[in-house]
């Protein structure tokens, strides 16, 4: 069958199972618009390109598929690098398809030419340049393969427009013919040798811990690990990234851990005597001053990437492979094995966390302003726990990760590793495409919402319910609070009292707007906001100066925490 | 931890953009690159990269398990402590005039170099050598006055098998 480039393009869509798309089109993606338009495929039309991007990174997330973005060449290129650097570092499968000058145009400066290859090649998985009609399915079935295989990621292919016009015969691929890449082999199955080590370890540990992150969800081991954590009694913290892997509302739960960490969770990885980390990549964050860290623990860590392994901490006994296979293998040498005896004295432990997490539990006392964590905590109470929520970044997403209590893995979609301003409306989009029978909410912050505020018109014109709940502080919060701390309060450039009516700009957008002043209102506006079957923005005027606790100062140990 | 020399031999895809990807990983994470050679093998399909790098050994482990994630990597040996043959090829355009042409020919005998080109003024001096006695033989032709050096990064392969 001879088809047009644009058309192998739909053909490959197919076969991988693509239904939604996010993109904006322009002259060297014409073409490929033209196919889609007679496709069945959803094109959902984005208002900025990072839009698209963070909208395929949300849609990823909650609905566990490789996410899909079509924008043009030059700018509609360039707009989606926040969005790819934002995939790479919490390694979201992602399949970016740029168009590009005509082929014999290239390295002429062309109009609309931007290398974007060379662009995204550092935060990219991989990226293509198909120059070559008859490759370009191959190229294409091999970018979505490693965007979904070993450690997952974001990869671009970049498709000249001569490319998506010329004609090639189009084969479909054999039933059941795999990706072969002599290159790229993921290691999946973990070494057995290594993981009995872990069995051993446990029959020794009186202070054991797990500290799981985003790996943990990616592999979709939640239930491996809720499994091996109750079975064992091992108390769980986790990172941002791996929050819902393991029920937040579970005994064993100690919060998440780190800069932002409770009390407990940075006490209890400071003292334990064995640490099994599954699927994380010990970032800064976590880890506060690295000599110090876990320094009284053998380490055990899982991971799909060796780079992960030893990179920041010294690790006693690596494991490459797969999370979700190595808990699973473990699972099943703990059913052969004497219960008792893998859960020693454990009793000491569990009465020095109990201790902690009574000394300084997670707390707020709510006054004459709204506290922005009571907002939170009321809307976790009327969502019952089930709510997808995003997050834009700072003080907003941080009290979305203290106080909302992730039961489930694909529920919290943050940008973890770059910290991007900007990613919570448009990866909420994302997240309400894939789940249109699940609440999904953006908790913001009223300065990070203004970053891609001109997604509302996408919510809209797509008739998406997203649940905006801005907990407006007049301020970038959590700059505002670094200078605070540790800038003797010089509030320099941090503050907003320029923002919009957030009320009225819903109502511009054809959204509902409304606004809590009170504590008192606070459940009534989330009640009415969660009723409404429209795009709603929930304003929240919150105390200006309340600060994210417990907080650990850049560079110091996670013991020397500031706290209330 | 103490930094060391580390040589690398690297089996790529030849394909446009390999090289960049792995220059832009040293320079991204900040590693460094004394020398670097590249071209394709008996394969035509695979080039092999030898690369020379200064590092201590938690660098040197990262090193190889992120050129190994490169999707375009095939396979990445550390020669360093291995049993093999390192080479780099010089070619050293050096002043020769009638006091001293005789000179320069004694010393290049003595090496079992090659003269390769001679003008009425200068000779052009082959010469493949592992990179210490390449400088000891620079050092010898220095008084003489070298006009230009050209010089490729290390070569190596491991001995029989
Ligand atoms: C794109 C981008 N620019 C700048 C920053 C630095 N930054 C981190 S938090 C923050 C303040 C965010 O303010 P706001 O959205 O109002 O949230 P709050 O902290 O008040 O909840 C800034 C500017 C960032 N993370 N991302």
């Amino acid at each position: 069958m001879k088809l047009t480039g644009a058309q192998i393009l739909m053909k490959v869509f197919e076969e991988e199972g693509v239904d939604t798309i996010f993109g904006y089109p322009g002259g060297a993606v014409l073409d490929i618009y033209d196919a889609l338009d007679r496709t069945e495929i959803n094109h959902v039309l984005v208002r900025h390109e990072q839009g698209a991007v963070h909208a395929a990174d949300g849609y990823a997330r909650a609905a566990n598929k490789t996410g899909v973005c079509l924008v043009t060449s030059g700018p509609g290129a360039t707009n989606t690098v926040t969005g790819i650097a934002s995939a790479y570092m919490d390694s979201i499968p992602m399949v970016i398809i740029t168009g590009q000058v005509s082929s014999h145009l290239i390295g002429n400066d062309a109009f609309q030419e931007v290398d974007i290859v060379g662009i995204t090649r550092p935060c990219t998985k991989h990226n293509y340049l198909v120059k070559d009609i008859h490759k370009l399915a191959s190229v294409l079935r091999e970018a979505f393969y490693l965007a979904r295989s070993g450690r997952p990621g974001p990869v671009l292919v970049d498709i000249p427009k001569d490319v998506s016009n010329l004609t090639t015969t189009y084969e479909k691929p054999q039933v059941g013919s795999k990706i072969e890449m002599r290159s790229y082999k993921p290691t999946y199955k973990p070494n057995i040798k290594q993981v009995q080590k872990i069995v051993s370890l446990l029959k020794k540990a009186k202070k054991p811990i797990i500290f799981s992150g985003g790996g943990a969800i990616h592999s979709g081991a939640a239930e491996a690990l809720t499994e091996f954590a109750r079975k064992t009694k091992i108390p769980v913290t986790s990172s941002l990234m791996g929050l819902g892997a393991f029920p937040g509302t579970d005994p064993l739960w100690l919060g998440m851990l780190g800069m932002h960490g409770t009390y407990r969770a940075n006490l209890a990885v400071s003292t334990c005597d064995l640490m099994i980390a599954i699927g994380v990549r010990f970032d800064d964050r976590v880890t506060g001053k690295t000599d110090v860290f876990a320094k009284n623990a053998t380490i055990v860590q899982i991971d799909i990437d060796p780079t992960s392994i030893h990179k920041n901490i010294p690790v006693a006994v690596p494991i490459v492979g797969d999370c979700r296979m190595a808990l699973e293998e473990l699972n099943s040498l703990i059913d052969n094995e004497n219960i008792d005896d893998l859960c020693n004295e454990r009793d000491a432990w569990f009465a020095q966390i109990e201790e902690w997490k009574n000394t300084k539990p997670l707390a707020y006392e709510q006054g004459e302003a709204i506290k922005p964590q009571y907002v939170i905590d009321k809307f976790f109470e009327l969502t019952k726990g089930e709510a997808i929520v995003t997050t834009e970044v700072g003080q907003n997403q941080m009290w979305a990760a203290q106080y909302y209590h992730f039961n489930k893995p694909n529920h919290f979609i943050t940008s973890g590793g770059l910290g991007c301003m900007g990613f919570g409306l448009p990866a909420a989009i994302g997240a309400q495409m894939a789940c249109p029978d699940k609440i999904v909410a953006d908790i913001a912050g009223d300065g990070s919402i203004q970053m891609n505020i001109q997604e509302m018109a996408t919510a809209v014109q797509y008739g998406l319910p997203v649940k905006i709940i801005i907990l407006n502080n007049r301020y970038l919060g959590m700059v505002r609070q670094w200078q605070e701390l540790f800038y003797k309060r010089r509030y320099a450039s941090t503050t907003l009292d320029h923002n919009p009516d957030f009320v009225k700009l819903a109502e511009a957008f054809g959204a509902l707007g409304l606004r809590a002043t009170k504590p008192e209102d606070v459940e009534k506006v989330l009640k009415e906001g969660l009723a409404s079957p429209k795009t709603v923005i929930m304003e929240f005027i919150t105390d200006r100066e309340e600060n994210v606790y417990p907080m650990v100062p850049a560079g110091k140990a996670i013991t020397d925490m500031l706290l209330v | 931890m103490s930094e060391k020399k580390h040589i690398l031999s690297i089996l790529v895809d030849n394909e446009p953009g390999v090289l960049s990807r792995i220059a832009g990983l040293f320079s991204g994470r900040g590693y460094n690159i004394e020398s670097l050679s590249v071209a394709p093998t008996n394969d035509p399909a695979v080039s092999r990269v030898t690369m020379v790098t200064v590092a201590d050994e938690d660098i040197m482990e990262q090193i190889k398990k992120q050129l190994h994630k490169l999707i375009n990597v095939i396979t990445v040996h550390d020669l360093t402590g291995a049993n093999f043959i390192q080479r780099e090829l010089a070619l050293i355009k050096v002043n020769a005039k009638s006091d001293n042409r005789e000179e320069i020919l004694r010393i290049v005998n003595i090496f079992r170099y090659k003269i390769v080109d001679v003008a009425p003024d200068s000779f052009i001096i082959q010469a493949t050598a592992k990179g210490d006695k390449l400088d000891a033989f620079i050092k010898l032709l220095t008084p003489m006055g070298i006009k230009e050096i050209v010089k490729t990064g290390s070569i190596a392969l491991y001995r029989g098998n």
